[in-house]
Formats: structure tokens, C-alpha cells, sequence
């Protein structure tokens, strides 16, 4: 018998502890159940950006761990958002309609509460029919089931179709990318049957729950968010902790080496794409509910792009590193855009953050890429004192990597 | 002796340029073999063909008892066949230790779910460092392979090979970039593999394939010039025109 998993992991245990105290710290300070220092929108951007975090485990997964760099992730996010909003939005409708035909001398029949449903939703796209796709948006079970099972069945074909043509590198990125765009465009049409680029909104109302404050409301979010968190974080911990994580990792660095040694890499490959495009939606069907609309622009290739910059910044191959470039990189991108940070009057130019935010994303991005491309995570090895030897000196050996003179003589 | 691996009538093309022509080549089921030939003779086409990575345009490759062919596998179906390949550059996996890169190529289900819930038991860590003992790495195992020296680069991938436990190993130049001590070492974890199954070794080095001691086959300009053992190709005169005598 092996030592344990949380033996094998240590940081899986600092991590869902320092996870814990953040949830209830929060809890106790925010003004639903607490002290009410941290305001219900603070601690709904809190919860997103737990959201965030998860969703870059799932990259770091995909791109880290496996070396496939997927800017596709943000659409499984959004696909996932929007299926939970159509449950969310669907419902909360059906509860306004009945309530609006509540004084009538005839109760409403069911034909009568559909349409009104479909007039309240379309009528902003110029319908009222309710979609075929729309079929099991009154059942909160089939919702939660097609949210891993739309961008799962999606990943699968995809990635079935990509890797089997050997598509690697870069033109699987922008193949990725290719099909983020379509999808982002096809739903941007107003026949696409989720409301075109109005998208869903009212995600923030609970159905059935319409005497619980939002303060509330955002602490459960917060704590579901924490909890998926902590279960993707250990789920991700477990793949890549034994010899799964050691055949990925290989693929990462040789995928034909792997081949030869009896490895099926499609598969392996298939299997890391589809699992977290599936953590990816599930990140997402947290997400939207907290942020109360989704729109077509939030699957843009874009977003997906970002979050390849925050699992680079935050340290790939190593999963604290990825959520600690996510919540790092969007709270930081939060405080700038909000228009919280003070502009720097330069005399001759003023240098608004809210403009310039991008500039100094994109410059960031590049001097991890060239100087410090461990990304943040990188400072825990000084911590930890697992700094890669120092290698001066020519290579004795014909390769890289070969003992250098200066070690030689030692 | 009972044929192994049958190669017939095999011709390949590349862009205009017939990398192979017409080669067959044998072997049985515990037999070393060295193969020979200059730059561009089709040694390592050879074997990209036998291991799946280049389809030939024309001949048969048969393998085994069941005389199945390798041509509508893939790679990585031949590899589980039994078919183990050493590049010439060593390929090991640098950022992963070397009981890793062991336990990854020890003869195990291969497929991702069993992989996913392989539990590493006391008999695989016995066997990998039982496989550490005989390629010399017992010390090495939790070092990260991208810090060996060359030479413990090459045995490692070696190691990995016969984790992988083949009936066939295709090793191309082993030699390469070794001193004298660790080409004496090598030598023997080859000639110790050949007992219990087919070896096949690419070398430019014929010191190295004299140490060897074993029936030589002779490539040029992608089919068999000559077979036999090295004092009777290195008397062939068609041998030394084109390879020895330069």
C-alpha cells in the first residue's frame, strides 16, 4: 500500500484549507450572515471569481498538464451558463406570468401560460413561439443534466473529430478558437432560440426563492462555488497525481514517444478535453447566476484567450498556480476596469486604467512568457527550496539537459 | 527458428525520392541482428515502416505466430503487439523522475480509464527497480530524467524498453555519444535482451557491432545489399565499394 492521497498531495490540503477560512471569512463579514463589511456585490464577484478559478484548473488541466492550448474553454463555460439560464429564466417568467394572470375571472390554462411565456422571453427577438430547444427548460433536473451534457457531447465530437486528424499545436488552438467564434456567432442571431445578443437575463432571481434576499442568496452561491471549487480541485489533483497525470505529461512534452510506447494518445488526449470542458461548464453554470446575464460576447474567443493569459501568469502545470492566476488576474482586472484605480495625470496625457488595463494584461503576459515562465506559482519553489539546480557551463553531452562542465568537476 | 518479423517486397517514396526499394528482411523470435549502411540507406525509414509511423506504398509486413500485418495498425497497436522502439536521440521524459518514466512504460493496460485507476502495487515498484538494477540507475530513481548524463539517458530508455517488455526491439544507434565503459555496458544489456527475444540494432560504429557478435545485414539505397556475419559482409567487395571502402 501507498502513502495516501493527501500524503502524495500536500498542497491539495493547504489549498482547500486556505479555501475554507476565505469562505467563511467571507460569510462572516458579508451583510447577509455576517457584519456586514463586505457588500452583496463584493461577495457575488468573490463567488465568481471562485467560478474563474475553477474554470482555470480546467485549462491548466487541458493546456498545463496535456500541452493542448484550447481557447474553446470559455464556450463549454458559457454553453454551461446557458443552460442553467434557461431553467432560471424560463421558470421565473412562468412565475410572473402566473402571478400577472392571477385576478383574472378564468384561471389561465396551460396553453395560455405558455404563450405568455414565450411572448415575455421572445418578444425582445420578435417571436413568441418557445424554441424546440427550450423543450426541457421547465424541469430544474433535465437543465442540471444538459449542462454536462451539451458541452460534454460538444467536447467529445470536437475533440474525436481534432485529435484523430492529428491536429496539433498551434492549428488545434486555432481550430478551438474557429469554433468558439461560430458558436458565439450563432448565437448572436436573433433565430438561434436564446435570444440573440439580448442573451438570458434575470439570472440572479431564483425561482421559488423570491423571499430570499440577493444578500443571501449570493452567501449560497458563494459556498456552492467554494465547494465545486474544492471538488474540481481534488478531482484534478487525483488525475494528475498517479500515472495518468505522468502519461498527459508525457503527451505534453513527446507525443510520439508515448505512441510508441503502447499509449492510444487520442484517447488520452479526448478524455482530458472532454473532462474539463465538462468542470468548465459546470464553473460556468455557477458563474451566470451570480453575474444575473449571459450574452453571446461572453463566449467570444476572446474570454477563452484571457484565460489561457491568467493560467499563464498563475503558473502552468501546477494547479494552485492556475487558480492563483485566475483570481489574481480577474480581481486585479476588476479593481482597474472598475474605475477604482486613481489615473496617473502624466502633464501632457493622462493615463486612464480603464483604457489602459489591456496594455499593461498584454505586457505582463509577455514578461512572464519570456522571464518568468513558472508564473507566479514559481515563487512557492524558492519557498520550498526546489529550485532547479544552477547549470553553468557548456553541455558535456551531445544533448540538452546532460551533466554541464561545472557540475562534471564537482 | 520460427520467423518473428516478416518485411517483403517494401518500397517507399518520398517526393519523388525511393527511400526504400524492394527490402525484405527477417528475423526470428531471440536473435540479434545489426544492421549497417551508409547515410541514407533506409535504416531509420525501415524502421518508421515496422513501427507505424511511415506507411509504405507497396509490400507486406508480417508479424508474429497469427501472421498478422502491421500495416493496418497504429502505432500504438503495434507497440502493444509487442513491437518496442529506441530513437536515436534518447527520448525520455526530462521533467519526470526516472521510476516515472519506468512505471509508465511497464507492461500494464493502456488504456485511460486503466490507467486512471491504476493503483501502483509493491510488485510494480519491485519490477521497476528490479529494471533500475540492470540498466545501472538503481541510485538515479528519484531524480528527474532530464538530469542524467547522456550515457544514463540512453540506458534509461533502454530500461523503459524492456519495461515495455517486447518481443521485438528496434534500437538505432545505442552507441552514439557513449565512452568506452558505458559502450561495454550497453553491449551486454543487449546481448542479455537477445536471448529471450529479437533485437535489432541500427549502429554506425563497427567496432560497436563487431562487440555485438551477430549476423549483420547491409542496407544501401533502401533494400539488402548483404547478409551474413561481419567478417563475411566486410569481404564483400560490393560492401566496401560503397560503404567501408570510402
Amino acid at each position: 500500500m501507498e502513502r495516501s492521497f493527501f500524503a502524495r498531495n500536500p498542497s491539495t490540503l493547504i489549498f482547500i484549507t486556505i479555501l475554507a477560512v476565505f469562505t467563511l471569512g467571507v460569510t462572516l463579514l458579508s451583510e447577509g450572515l455576517g457584519v456586514d463589511v463586505i457588500s452583496t456585490s463584493m461577495v457575488k464577484t468573490l463567488g465568481k471569481t471562485l467560478c474563474l478559478c475553477l474554470i482555470a484548473i480546467a485549462m491548466d488541466l487541458v493546456w498545463g498538464y496535456c500541452g493542448i492550448l484550447s481557447l474553446g474553454h470559455f464556450a463549454f463555460f458559457g454553453l454551461g451558463g446557458y443552460m442553467i439560464g434557461m431553467w432560471l429564466m424560463y421558470e421565473r417568467t412562468k412565475a410572473i406570468v402566473v402571478s400577472a394572470t392571477a385576478g383574472a375571472p378564468l384561471p389561465p390554462t396551460p396553453q395560455e401560460i405558455r404563450d405568455g411565456i414565450g411572448t415575455q422571453i421572445f418578444g425582445v427577438v420578435g417571436g413568441a413561439e418557445i424554441p424546440p430547444i427550450w423543450y426541457f427548460a421547465d424541469s430544474l433536473f433535465a437543465q442540471l443534466a444538459l449542462v454536462v451534457l451539451i458541452p460534454g457531447l460538444l467536447a467529445l465530437v470536437f475533440g474525436w473529430l481534432a485529435f484523430r486528424s492529428r491536429v496539433t499545436g498551434v492549428y488545434l488552438s486555432i481550430l478551438t478558437q474557429a469554433m468558439t467564434l461560430a458558436l458565439s456567432l450563432y448565437l448572436f442571431q436573433n433565430d438561434s432560440g436564446l435570444r440573440g445578443n439580448n442573451g438570458l437575463s434575470g439570472l440572479q432571481n431564483l425561482p421559488g426563492a423570491e423571499n430570499v434576499p440577493q444578500s443571501l442568496i449570493s452567501i449560497y452561491f458563494l459556498w456552492a462555488s467554494a465547494a465545486a471549487l474544492a471538488l474540481g480541485y481534488l478531482l484534478a489533483a487525483w488525475i494528475v497525481g498517479g500515472k495518468f497525470g505522468s502519461v498527459i505529461r508525457g503527451i505534453r512534452d513527446d507525443e510520439a514517444r508515448v505512441r510508441f510506447l503502447g499509449y492510444h494518445v487520442e484517447g488520452y488526449k479526448l478524455f482530458v478535453f472532454t473532462v474539463t470542458a465538462i468542470i468548465a461548464a459546470i464553473a460556468g453554470a455557477l458563474y451566470y447566476p451570480q453575474a444575473g446575464i449571459i450574452n453571446p460576447a461572453e463566449i467570444a474567443p476572446i474570454a477563452s484567450i484571457y484565460l489561457a493569459v491568467w493560467v499563464a501568469i498563475g503558473g502552468r502545470g501546477r494547479l494552485y498556480g492556475a487558480v492563483i492566476g485566475a483570481a489574481f488576474v480577474s480581481l486585479v482586472s476588476t479593481w482597474f476596469t472598475g474605475g477604482q484605480a486613481p489615473d496617473i495625470p502624466l502633464g501632457f496625457y493622462t493615463v486612464k486604467w480603464v483604457d489602459w488595463w489591456l496594455v499593461l494584461l498584454g505586457l505582463s503576459f509577455v514578461a512572464v512568457t519570456l522571464f518568468a515562465p513558472k508564473g507566479i506559482g514559481g515563487l512557492f519553489d524558492m519557498l520550498s527550496g526546489r529550485l532547479a539546480p544552477q547549470r553553468h557551463g557548456a553541455d558535456l553531452g551531445p544533448d540538452q539537459g546532460s551533466f554541464r562542465e561545472k557540475e562534471a568537476e564537482q | 527458428m520460427s520467423t518473428l518479423l516478416e518485411v517483403s517486397g517494401i518500397s517507399v517514396t518520398f517526393d519523388g525520392f525511393r527511400a526504400i526499394n524492394n527490402l525484405s528482411f527477417n528475423i526470428g523470435n531471440a536473435e540479434l541482428r545489426a544492421i549497417i549502411g551508409p547515410n541514407g540507406a533506409g535504416k531509420t525509414t525501415f524502421m518508421d515502416i515496422v513501427t507505424g509511423k511511415t506507411r509504405p506504398d507497396e509490400g507486406r509486413v508480417i508479424w508474429g505466430e497469427k501472421n498478422i500485418s502491421l500495416l493496418k495498425m497504429s502505432e500504438s497497436q503495434i507497440a502493444r503487439a509487442g513491437v518496442g522502439r529506441k530513437f536515436q536521440r534518447p527520448t525520455v521524459f526530462e521533467d519526470q523522475s526516472v521510476f516515472d518514466n519506468l512505471l509508465m512504460a511497464l507492461k500494464k493496460e493502456r488504456g485511460p480509464f486503466d490507467v486512471l485507476l491504476y493503483r501502483r502495487s509493491a510488485q510494480d515498484r519491485d519490477k521497476v527497480h528490479a529494471l533500475a538494477d540492470e540498466i545501472g540507475l538503481s541510485a538515479e530513481l528519484p531524480r528527474k530524467a532530464g538530469e542524467l548524463a547522456h550515457g544514463q539517458k540512453q540506458w534509461l530508455e533502454i530500461g523503459m524498453l524492456l519495461a515495455q517488455e517486447p518481443r521485438l526491439l528496434l534500437v538505432d544507434e545505442p552507441a552514439a555519444g557513449m565512452s568506452p565503459a558505458e559502450r561495454e555496458h550497453t553491449t551486454n544489456l543487449l546481448k542479455e535482451a537477445a536471448k529471450t527475444r529479437a533485437v535489432v540494432v541500427v549502429e554506425h560504429d563497427m567496432e560497436f557491432v563487431r562487440r555485438l557478435d551477430c549476423k549483420v545485414t547491409v542496407f544501401h539505397e533502401g533494400s539488402v545489399l548483404a547478409e551474413g556475419s561481419l567478417d563475411h559482409v566486410t569481404a564483400n567487395q560490393e560492401v566496401i565499394d560503397v560503404y567501408l571502402g570510402r
